[in-house]
């Protein structure tokens, strides 16, 4: 279903959907043609999840999130041409090719470090949202993880620590496992056979919702975000996704080739192989069915739109592919501060 | 100058720093330990109570939470009590709050502060009686300053609580009843600045923490047969002032590190190979070492006796090194 939105609020979620699809597919088709990158991770088939729950922060509100952090960073409104730059490793990335695609952080924008141990950034993300109380602000945080943290000790002693203070965090959990681990969900490496049982013996309300809903996680993200700057707590959200199959192998491959926005309205265009990627699993495509259905956009409207963001796209990589390497002897700078 | 005991000049630092910023806050409040001393903490409990923690037991948690603060605006000082319990919290010390200034390209700063009761305490064993500071050293990012006096524990704990960075701060519940001239209210001690505790002209004791004062006390024995020896004080391993450690040896020739460190690639093991590096031409006899050696801490107080690095033991190296 739809958020509850205005059209212009409607119409910039959609773009920031787009975003995050477009930068993905210019960042690997970039590898494909010999950018050296190394190994990363994407975002790809969770934007309906990232991009409505991210729209409903303030600017003085903060996330941390982890290794798959594009679609993440890009939906609190960072530079496509910056974010692109660090993970080339580029003195003009935002993190000045010291933390590449594993930690990009734009302070400003309120995206902390991003911690690419499993589970490291919810005791971190607990934090935040403990000075914002201990500073007598409503700002909130919002954590970002996979369901692998589920699996870690750090996740029960952060969550024990936001129940008992009663702190103002919202723990967004993006169970991508469906397609990723044989067998389905829950797998075979964890013995919980719902996710949020676990949350909710710890007193803190958890909910499942179809992450591949954008209106769904738009409604639920805003009551968690509702709750915490009342002051009642944290709340922890499952949002499910099936992995998109281009991030099944080892290196990222865009199996699926780059999204043709037109398989939403002509099921001709849907190709044979990942069919039920196109007909149902992307939530994209679903997202992009339903603005038409209900009437929101035309198909040259939409098609003008994903034109203007793959157009930024290629300039984010050009103005990345062009951007000097870091001088070497920079590699001593910055392990402290002043 | 009024002279405190060491446990004293600790809560007064903690005090003084409470009241002059508001973003402190106490994430844990044992500080003292279970020593008697721990009543000092009772007034400051009472003073700041909206701003003192105690966490359940939870270290990674809750240094995680204090790390999160500390990009957020906060500066929090964590009371982790007894060092062997810095390994649980390690995944959020070492692999986040180290990093995070470098991993950001500086947008990040951690202005925390750790801190431990490291080393024997009687009784402690082998999971209570660790001296994590050389493990903690090998990670880049980390300040670790290690008091001995009452007047460096002040004055270092303030300079910790200004700092932009995570300080490990290694404390010793055997210092606590150490008495000695703090000036109120402020001053300053610089990290870096290591400080000779005492003059000597024949050999260069290094030490830090406990034991600068069994350093003092083997020096006072040795001084009795003749023999002058210059302690010195680190103060911070973590900036380390090579200055001092260097002149010191090129004034003696002759160096004893001693150092409460598991020996193999302990505190002694650094401070060696800095010295057989940087001023192999000034030494007139091997560098020698007294450490707790390689074995874990055993319970039983004759077998932890034995392995303890004491002034007898100091005094023996040196007339080694002084033969």
């Amino acid at each position: 279903m739809l958020p509850d939105l205005p059209q212009a609020g409607l119409i910039e979620l959609y773009r920031v959907m787009l975003a995050m699809r477009r930068f993905e597919e210019a960042l690997i088709l970039a590898t494909k043609s010999g950018v050296s990158v190394g190994h990363f991770h994407v975002y790809i088939g969770q934007e309906c999840t990232g991009a409505p729950a991210l729209s409903l922060l303030r600017p003085d509100d903060t996330i941390f999130t982890t290794h798959r952090n594009h679609g993440h960073v890009l939906g609190r409104g960072a530079d496509p041409g910056r974010v692109l730059a660090e993970i080339m490793g580029r003195a003009t990335g935002y993190n000045s090719g010291k933390g590449g695609t594993l930690h990009i952080t734009a302070r400003e924008l309120g995206v902390l470090p991003t911690s690419a141990v499993v589970g490291g950034v919810v005791p971190l993300a607990t934090g935040a949202a403990f000075a914002a109380k201990q500073k007598g602000s409503d700002a909130v945080c919002v954590c970002l993880f996979g369901d692998g943290v589920l699996e870690e000790g750090a996740f029960y002693e952060a969550i024990n620590l936001a129940s008992l203070w009663t702190l103002p965090v919202i723990y967004l959990c993006e169970n991508n496992s469906e397609g990723a681990i044989a067998g389905g969900f829950p797998g075979s490496t964890i013995a919980a056979r719902s996710l949020t049982d676990l949350p909710a013996a710890f007193r803190i309300p958890a909910r499942a919702v179809d992450g591949a809903d954008a209106g769904e996680v738009h409604g639920v993200v805003k009551e968690a975000i509702r709750r915490a700057r009342a002051g009642e707590g944290p709340s922890f959200i499952e949002a499910r996704t099936v992995r998109w199959p281009g991030s099944r192998p080892l290196w990222p491959d865009l199996l699926t080739g780059e999204t043709d926005l037109s398989c939403a309205w002509d099921a001709a265009r849907i190709p044979e192989s990942h069919g039920d990627w196109h007909r149902s699993q992307d939530g994209l495509l679903r997202f992009t069915r339903e603005i038409l259905q209900a009437g929101r956009v035309t198909t040259g409207e939409i098609l003008a739109l994903d034109e203007a963001v793959r157009s930024r796209m290629q300039q984010a990589v050009r103005f990345a592919v062009d951007s000097p390497y870091p001088a070497p002897e920079t590699a001593f700078d910055g392990v402290f501060a002043q | 100058m009024r002279e405190i005991s060491y446990a004293e000049a600790k809560v007064e630092a903690l005090r003084e720093i409470m009241e002059a910023d508001e973003r402190v806050c106490l994430i844990g409040s044992y500080f003292l330990g279970l020593s008697p001393r721990r009543v000092l903490m009772n007034q400051l409990r009472e003073q700041f109570s909206a701003r003192i923690f105690d966490p359940p037991i939870s270290e990674m948690g809750f240094c995680g939470l204090a790390v999160g603060a500390a990009m957020t605006g906060m500066r929090p000082i964590v009371d982790i009590a007894t060092a062997s319990f810095v390994f649980n919290a390690f995944p959020q010390i070492v692999n986040e709050a180290a990093n995070v200034h470098y991993m950001t390209g500086g947008q990040v700063p951690v202005p925390i502060i750790f801190h431990l009761l490291h080393g024997l305490r009687g009784g402690g064993a082998a999971q209570h009686s660790h001296s994590p500071q050389a493990m903690l050293w090998n990670t880049p990012g980390l300040e670790i300053a290690l008091p001995a006096s009452p007047y460096d524990v002040k004055g270092l704990l303030k300079t910790a609580a200004r700092s932009a960075n995570p300080t490990i701060f290694v404390d010793h519940a055997r210092l606590f009843e150490v008495k000695g001239p703090v000036p109120e209210g402020e001053y300053d001690i610089p990290f870096g600045q290591a400080d000779v505790k005492r003059s000597g002209s024949d050999v260069t004791l290094v030490a830090t923490s406990l034991m600068v004062q069994v350093a003092l006390r083997a020096a006072a024995d040795l001084a009795a047969k003749g023999i002058e020896a210059e302690v010195v004080d680190l103060r911070t391993i973590v900036p380390l002032d090579k200055a001092t450690l260097l002149a010191s040896v090129a004034k003696t020739g002759r160096v004893v590190i001693v150092d409460e460190c598991h020996r193999s690639c302990g505190v002694a093991a650094e401070i060696s190979a800095i010295i057989a590096e940087e001023a192999f031409h000034c030494l007139k006899a091997p560098i020698r070492r007294v450490t707790t050696p390689d074995v874990p801490i055993p319970a039983s107080p004759l077998l932890e006796k034995h392995i303890e690095p004491t002034a007898e033991k100091v005094a023996a190296a040196v007339q080694e090194a002084v033969k």
